[in-house]
């Protein structure tokens, strides 16, 4: 366990120090941030001095190099446009996303398993038929019309939910959270349903054809006929099978929530990194971008490890490190 | 306790609703087990003999239910009890064997699990008592090391050793009646052998009754008392396993004990029975094995009554043969 998780690691930092290098080419490759960043009417000298002072006078490979030594000390650099470092920009707003996020994903668990099981166990009945339909209309309408709908009709006309912001929200081991009040809520409950819609109906669909698998087995059979509750057959039997799966989409699906709910944070103007984003590359903030992607993979990372260490919880037959486990 | 045969099928009916039709899986089969009996339930692939099975057990699966028929044990007719009653009688005082061992126990519970809960869904007794009875039944069963065997997961043992478990799993609650469902089918011949011996040691020691469903008559001579045959969901003879094997009356039964090759009819051509199971979605009346008959006349289109040749002997033939 300790050797796959040092070999784990490396890896990880050689995708890092890759994953960085590829940004900061295509970041070269769009342009020159000094246009953007200095005044039209400023002078030749002018623009020399400011090129100099961010350090973009530089040849590529030397500004790289900068920058890997920093990154090395934990010094993602500091950004073009708002002169803070890069990380305590992202910093300050990931922890909206996370929430977002984590909500999000919170809400399309909860009721996806449960619904995919019930669409698995009874594939003819009425309430069945109708679980798959409502996730195929959740799997193919997109997410930015979705949230305009809900704004029209919770906000516009309904005037029940506010459309923007994040609400009063409460600290929580110092960082800000909404869940924790009615307000915070009320903000909270559009742009979590518009960014769970997809999510649930990819765990419906997922849940389902594992149980539709998973009961025609012949394990399914023999627990019944050891006269176990049909509770404990569905619960433990049935579940612990078609989790494995499910687990792993959960936990991709959950990095590219918090990396990419950015048409989410747009629309009902959730103070997020996914703006922030937006933002950089408008702007060619390169220190901000390579910064944010750093955080994004490195999230990415972590959740596929924890993902592997629950699948060696789940599946008895998968063992960390490849080490042999029969007898 | 009554003073009945344990268990007493009689007139199953057990059909599936499919879009294309009704399929009727068993249909008109009738047989009993004795107390501490073995019964072999010998059929083709299809025949309907691990649907009897699984209609006794109630574990018909949907569109499949039990239309007619009286499925009597020990004085109770299971089809009148409720699902949670039925529930009750399963794994408990009837217990049931698959075919695959490689199936049967879910791969990602341990072996402590899988029969603990089968204990506690029938008694309330706490987990350590549910785990000593689970470790006499794998010693039961001939399992070494029972106590490291109980905390291993199914992948790690072979398919005999994980028939072995299914088996100890079936015996935990002591119960009147196993049904097993070509349970050496899928083993090799020497692992096949040991779990045969085991079983008929173990359900002599205990006095527990045995359904055995095969299509394998060499297993059914060696270890049945009785036999029951089955042709294309219906009932086709049966009687004492001596009597069956050495005078078969029914034209079907004598094909089949004939396509056993022998050993002192090397290098002849094996026999077999000519033709194929009918289509259980298109069976009309009549006897459904006419087709493929020798015997057969155009009498055989009607359904032929089942008649009682000798005592203990039943038959469902117009042209017994003699």
């Amino acid at each position: 366990m300790l050797a796959y998780a040092i070999r784990r690691f490396g890896q990880s930092v050689f995708v890092l120090v890759l994953m960085s290098f590829l940004v900061f080419i295509g970041v070269y490759a769009i342009g020159d941030p000094i246009e953007l960043l200095v005044n039209p009417q400023a002078d030749e000298v002018e623009r020399v001095r400011a090129a100099a002072a961010l350090g973009l006078d530089r040849p590529f490979l030397a500004q790289y190099w900068v920058f890997l030594k920093g990154a090395a000390s934990g010094d993602l650099g500091r950004s073009f446009v708002y002169n803070e470092p890069a990380l305590t920009l992202i910093l300050d707003k990931l922890p909206a996303t996370i929430e977002l996020a984590f909500v999000a994903m919170v809400m399309a668990i909860g009721l996806g398993i449960p619904l995919g099981l019930l669409a698995g166990l009874k594939p003819d009945s009425f309430i069945g038929r109708a679980i798959m339909a409502g996730s195929i209309l959740g799997f193919s309408l997109p997410t930015f019309w979705v949230g305009l709908v809900l704004i029209m009709v919770f906000s516009v006309q309904l005037g029940w939910l506010p459309s923007n912001g994040r609400g009063e929200t409460m600290m929580v081991a110092g960082l800000p959270v909404s869940f924790l009040t009615a307000d915070g809520l009320a903000h909270l409950a559009m742009p979590a349903v518009n960014l769970a819609l997809f999510k649930l109906s990819l765990l419906i669909r997922l849940t389902r054809a594992g149980t539709r698998e998973a009961v025609l087995q012949d394990y399914v059979k023999f627990a019944r006929a050891k006269g176990l509750s049909q509770g404990r057959v569905i619960g433990v039997h049935v579940l612990k099978n078609i989790l494995i799966p499910i687990v792993t989409v959960i936990g991709l699906e959950l990095g590219s929530v918090i990396a990419f709910a950015i048409v989410t944070e747009s629309i009902f103007a959730w103070p997020g990194s996914g703006k922030l984003l937006i933002d950089s590359i408008n702007q060619l903030d390169r220190p901000v971008i390579v910064a944010y992607l750093l955080v994004i993979v490195t999230l990415f990372i972590v959740i596929n490890f924890v993902v592997d260490v629950l699948y060696s919880l789940l599946d008895p037959r998968v063992r960390l490190g490849g080490a042999a486990a029969s007898h | 306790m009554s003073g009945g045969p344990l268990l007493q099928v009689d007139g199953l009916r057990m059909h599936f609703f499919t879009k294309a039709g009704v399929v009727k899986a068993v249909d008109d089969v009738s047989f009993t087990v004795g107390r501490g009996e073995i019964l072999g339930l010998v059929g083709e692939s299809g025949s309907g003999k691990s649907m009897t099975g699984y209609s006794i057990l109630g574990l018909v699966d949907p569109p499949g239910r039990v239309v007619e028929g009286r499925i009597v044990f020990d004085g109770t007719d299971l089809t009148r009890l409720d699902p949670a009653a039925w529930r009750g009688i399963r794994g408990n005082r009837i217990a049931m064997i698959f075919q695959d061992p490689m199936m049967t126990l879910n791969p990602v519970l341990r072996i402590d699990t899988q029969i603990v809960e089968a204990v506690q869904a029938h008694s309330g007794v706490s987990r350590e008592s549910a785990l000593a009875r689970a470790r006499e039944a794998l010693v039961r069963v001939g399992i070494a090391s029972p106590d490291e065997r109980l905390r291993a997961y199914p992948h790690q043992f072979s398919g005999g050793m994980r028939q072995r478990v299914a088996i100890a799993i079936a015996l935990v609650n002591g119960p009147d009646l196993i049904i097993a469902d070509e349970p050496t089918t899928a083993l090799d011949v020497t692992i096949q052998g040991q779990i045969l011996f085991e079983m008929q040691k173990v359900c002599r020691e205990s006095g527990t009754a045995l359904l055995w469903i095969t299509h394998d008559l060499s297993v059914v001579a060696g270890l049945a008392d009785k036999v029951c045959v089955m042709y294309a969901g219906r009932f086709v003879e049966s009687g004492p396993v001596a009597d069956i094997l050495d005078r078969p009356l029914h034209p079907y039964s004598r094909g089949l004990i004939d396509s056993v090759p022998a050993r002192n009819e090397r290098g002849q051509p094996l026999r077999q029975i000519p033709g194929m199971t009918p289509s259980l979605l298109s069976l009309g009346p009549g006897c459904p094995f006419r087709e493929r008959c020798s015997s057969a006349t155009p009498r055989c289109a009607e359904s032929p009554e089942v008649t009682e040749p000798s005592p203990g002997r039943r038959l469902r033939c117009f042209h017994p043969a003699r």
